[in-house]
């Protein structure tokens, strides 16, 4: 539940400037009880898997029982110093796993906050201004969305790096790689439903209103458009996850002293397999398939509970029945007092 | 009462349905009973949600599975409610069968009108292709579609909106049912049409023997077609009666209500209403001279013309009307006085400004003093800002006042609209409709614009919400003294509150002058015609009405 109370909060504020703060719940709790059966175990299950891997790439430091980088003699078995054994290198296993989910969550975090800040505003503009500048970007974003992402992704980290990097400048060429291929997504997600919410009356209303453009992009759209960017966010978390494996396998990753990475521990493990040590590549396999799995079940949940088609609701509101009886309730009473006071004249 | 001696085809006991929802169930009808004998019209009257819909709908199976209905609805032998589906097909369509409102998404825009129908009899009847379309032909002549013959093959877009719902009653009639259930008839549709299509019902259930069951919100209607009258109020049947017992001696308080809220085209306004005639100024607040608007066609087809050439000016303090039917420009010329609409000649000016060639700071000074209501309450005010902010986001942007200030200003301004001040931390969608025209009304008014356009503020309202709404409106005119270009195509609101009125007609003004000018002593033809299609609730005047008009066509 706090990992995707964290998630929303996170990029709520930065999406929604005029979410409710007076009465600012918990989103998780809210969003958990609209679910049903099914549905509500899948985004359980996917909301666990992803806490203990949070939890797991936090307390880090304190779980693993050696550092990332700490060399041992290569190859042993599973054993009580080494719980899940040693890997070609030297490297303790268990204490690279955990330190890789380190590694990923912040690669997932940077490139989807990279590719919000900059897809969510270019969909906005595209969308509300239209004309050329919409062509030009669509052109460009349609030609990025055209590349095999997993290419795409080498050849910026290779721009960016000339191939491989240490400490943080190599988190961070693996997740700018990652916004490369995401920012077509949230540009035409955006772009998309700006174009549907530009004619509505209250878009009208603020241009009667004298408001300029960046305004009503900013203010009154973004705020609108926004839904559909929490799924987004989560399906891509996945992608990513895979993307960034996908690179430290083919050596266009982090170097291994700088920090863990599963995918490559994996790519190093090959030999191995052939060998019959299978536990260099069986943990970090499996930590990526957890994961991926964990953030699509939340991904797939959100989905089903976000999307208006998918959800029954009432037509009218209790508001309209209240108003009605109100009236209802007022014109008897003025009724009444006609009748009382024509009474009294009468009288009189 | 004769019909009430027959035997009834429809028994309805007890009916009750409920939605599941996330929260509680939510009970939309709660027992109601009624019976319909052959060849009546019964009208079912009330609000929307008050179930009028649901409770016709749950008969014949048409309500989404999260519906729960108990109850009894005898057709004849037939128990409807609870029946299987197969069993219940058999019924529908044939038995017992339905108009819907909006004629235009209720028939599949890729089939002829003549292959709907077939569809409709093949269904039902055991006949060839071509027997199906001969009765297909037969029908559309009967509901007076012209050339049918050649009509049959059109596909809806090919036809006009009353005609696209004279198709839907020939497939409703095609294999004669017992009953019809019209949902809403004619409110998707102009007066005029809507008067053909009355007198339509009207001549086939005289002809058939159908009995109608009629589901609508409009009193004039009611008055116009009903026997029979059931009126709903939040789910439950508080009254039924004949017309006449309706509308003279109505029980229940809801009925009083509802009647004493339909404006009535004809009647002396309401002292509340009415404005001092030395009130109006004699300064052009808005000026609109030889305005055109024309969209562009498709490939090769000529522009349409929305507004042709038309002249008209706005005195200080005085509401102008523009009434038209759908399609006349009204609209689009009340967005050309804001600048929402680009003219493709003329001039626009409003408060001395040239809106059309306006810029930058010129244009946001002069729309500071403008103000606009829009149709739909619900779209017009942004979903994700509080009602507090709405209200004063016009002042932001114009940079007036400090944020206490504003606040400030916003709660005057709910006040006014009779708004409570705890409102100003809500939402829109927690409020109900007429609260939202309500909060759509302040916002236009925070910045005490001199010039107002008001496009059709109350058509999206019920209309016991809607008098409450032209209460407040008329007040608030009073007190703050703006000019207002009032857009709507409802005569009766516009003989509540104009002072003046400017009828258009397919893009041009037809007709323009003084409200008894305009209403009391039409000069054109199409003015007398529009005045003389709006059905008046009053059931004893209406049915004067329709023996004029029917004796008219005898001739």
């Amino acid at each position: 539940m706090s990992t995707l109370a964290l998630d929303t909060a996170d990029f709520g504020n930065v999406l929604q400037p005029a979410s409710p703060k007076g009465k600012f719940r918990l989103p998780g709790v809210a969003l958990i009880q609209t679910t049903h059966g099914l549905q509500r175990v899948m985004l359980l299950t996917g909301i666990v898997i992803v806490a203990i891997f949070l939890i797991v790439a936090i307390c880090a430091p304190w779980l693993a029982p050696y550092g990332f980088a700490q060399i041992f003699q290569p190859q042993q078995a599973m054993s009580t110093t080494h719980p899940l054994g040693t890997t070609v290198g030297g490297f303790d296993v268990l204490s690279r796993i955990i330190y890789g989910a380190r590694t990923a969550v912040e690669v997932i975090l940077l490139a989807v906050a990279l590719s919000i800040v900059v897809g969510v505003p270019l969909g906005v503009i595209s969308g509300y201004l239209a004309g050329w500048l919409d062509r030009v970007l669509v052109l460009v974003m349609d030609a990025l969305y055209a590349f095999p992402s997993l290419l795409m992704a080498i050849v910026v980290s290779i721009m960016i790096n000339q191939g491989r990097s240490g400490g943080f400048t190599g988190i961070l060429s693996a997740a700018v790689a990652i916004t490369v291929i995401f920012v077509p997504q949230y540009f035409r997600v955006t772009r998309n439903a700006t174009m549907a919410a530009k004619v509505e009356p209250y878009v009208d209303a603020a241009r009667v209103a004298g408001a300029k453009s960046p305004r009503i992009m900013f203010g009154h759209i973004l705020p609108n458009v926004s839904q559909s960017i929490p799924v987004l966010m989560t399906l891509n978390a996945a992608e990513s996850i895979l993307t960034l494996a996908g690179l430290g396998f083919l050596g266009f990753g982090i170097e291994p002293n700088s920090a863990a990475e599963w995918g490559y521990d994996l790519n190093k493990a090959r030999s191995d397999i052939a060998n019959g040590i299978w536990w260099t590549a069986v943990f970090p396999g499996a930590a990526i398939v957890l994961i991926v799995v964990g953030v699509t079940l939340i991904g797939e949940s959100l989905n089903d509970v976000l999307n208006p088609l998918l959800r029954t609701r009432g037509g009218t509101t209790t508001a309209d029945e209240q108003e009605l009886v109100e009236v209802v309730e007022t014109s008897e009473e003025a009724s009444q007092t006609n009748e009382e006071t024509s009474q009294e004249e009468d009288e009189s | 009462m004769t019909l009430l001696d027959q035997t009834p085809i429809l028994r309805v006991d007890n009916l009750s349905v409920s939605f599941r929802t996330d929260g509680a169930p939510v009970g939309a009808v709660k027992g109601i009973s009624y019976d319909l004998v052959p060849g009546e019209v019964l009208a079912i009257v009330g609000e929307s949600g008050s179930g009028k819909t649901v409770g016709s709908r749950a008969m014949i199976g048409l309500l989404p599975d999260t519906a729960a209905v108990t109850g009894r609805a005898e057709l004849g032998a037939d128990q409807l409610i609870g029946m299987k589906q197969g069993a219940l097909r058999r019924v529908r369509g044939d038995k017992i069968a339905m108009i819907f409102q909006e004629p235009s998404t209720a028939l599949d825009p890729v089939r002829t009108v003549g292959w709907q129908i077939c569809e409709a009899i093949q269904v039902h009847r055991k006949v060839t292709k071509k027997e199906a379309m001969a009765r297909a032909v037969e029908l559309l002549e009967l509901v007076g579609i012209p050339d049918p013959a050649e009509r049959v093959h059109f596909y809806p877009h090919q036809l006009s909106g009353g005609q696209k719902q004279r198709v839907m009653i020939a497939m409703a009639i095609s294999c004669d049912p017992e009953i019809i259930i019209a949902d809403e008839p004619t409110t998707a549709l102009d007066v005029t049409v809507q008067a053909q299509i009355l007198d339509l019902l009207h001549d086939l259930k005289d002809r058939l023997g159908t009995a109608i069951i009629l589901i609508t919100h409009n009193m004039g209607v009611v008055a116009d077609m009903a026997d029979r009258v059931a009126v709903m109020y939040q789910g439950e049947l508080v009254e039924t009666g004949t017309v006449n017992q309706i509308f003279t001696d109505p029980q229940h308080s809801y009925t009083r209500h509802l009647l004493g809220s339909v404006p009535y085209l004809g009647r002396p306004r309401p002292e509340s209403m009415n404005t001092p005639a030395e009130r109006i100024g004699k300064d052009v607040v808005m000026s609109v001279n030889q305005v055109c608007v024309d969209f562009p066609g498709r490939w090769g087809a000529e522009p349409t013309h929305a507004v042709k050439d038309v002249c008209l000016q706005v005195h200080s303090h005085e509401i102008l009307a523009l009434v038209g039917e759908s399609g006349s420009g009204k609209t689009t010329l009340g967005r050309c006085t804001v600048g929402l609409q680009q003219v493709s000649s003329g001039e626009v000016n409003v408060l001395g400004v040239n809106i059309v060639t306006a810029q930058g700071k010129v244009l946001r000074d002069v729309r500071r003093r403008i103000g606009f209501v829009f149709q739909d309450p619900a779209a017009s005010l942004n979903p994700r800002m509080t009602v507090g902010d709405c209200i004063a986001e016009p002042m932001l942007i114009h940079r007036i006042g400090t944020k206490e200030e504003r606040k400030a200003r916003a709660k005057e301004l709910l006040d006014a609209v009779e708004l409570p001040a705890e409102f100003i931390s809500r939402y829109p969608h927690e409020l109900s409709g007429g609260q939202r025209q309500r909060v759509s009304l302040a916002r236009a008014l925070s910045t005490s614009p001199e010039f107002l356009v008001a496009d059709e503020p109350t058509s999206a309202l019920d209309v016991s919400v809607q008098a409450r709404v032209l209460e407040v409106f008329v007040r608030l005119q009073h007190a703050m003294g703006f000019a207002c270009l009032f857009v709507t195509h409802d005569l009766a609101v516009v003989d509540l509150l104009a002072d003046r009125i400017a009828v258009m007609h397919h893009g041009e003004l037809v007709e323009l002058g003084t409200r008894d000018q305009v209403l009391r002593n039409p000069q054109q033809d199409y003015t007398a015609e529009l005045i003389a299609a709006v059905p008046l609730p009053d059931a004893v005047e209406q049915g004067k009405r329709r023996a004029i008009r029917r004796a008219g066509r005898a001739e």
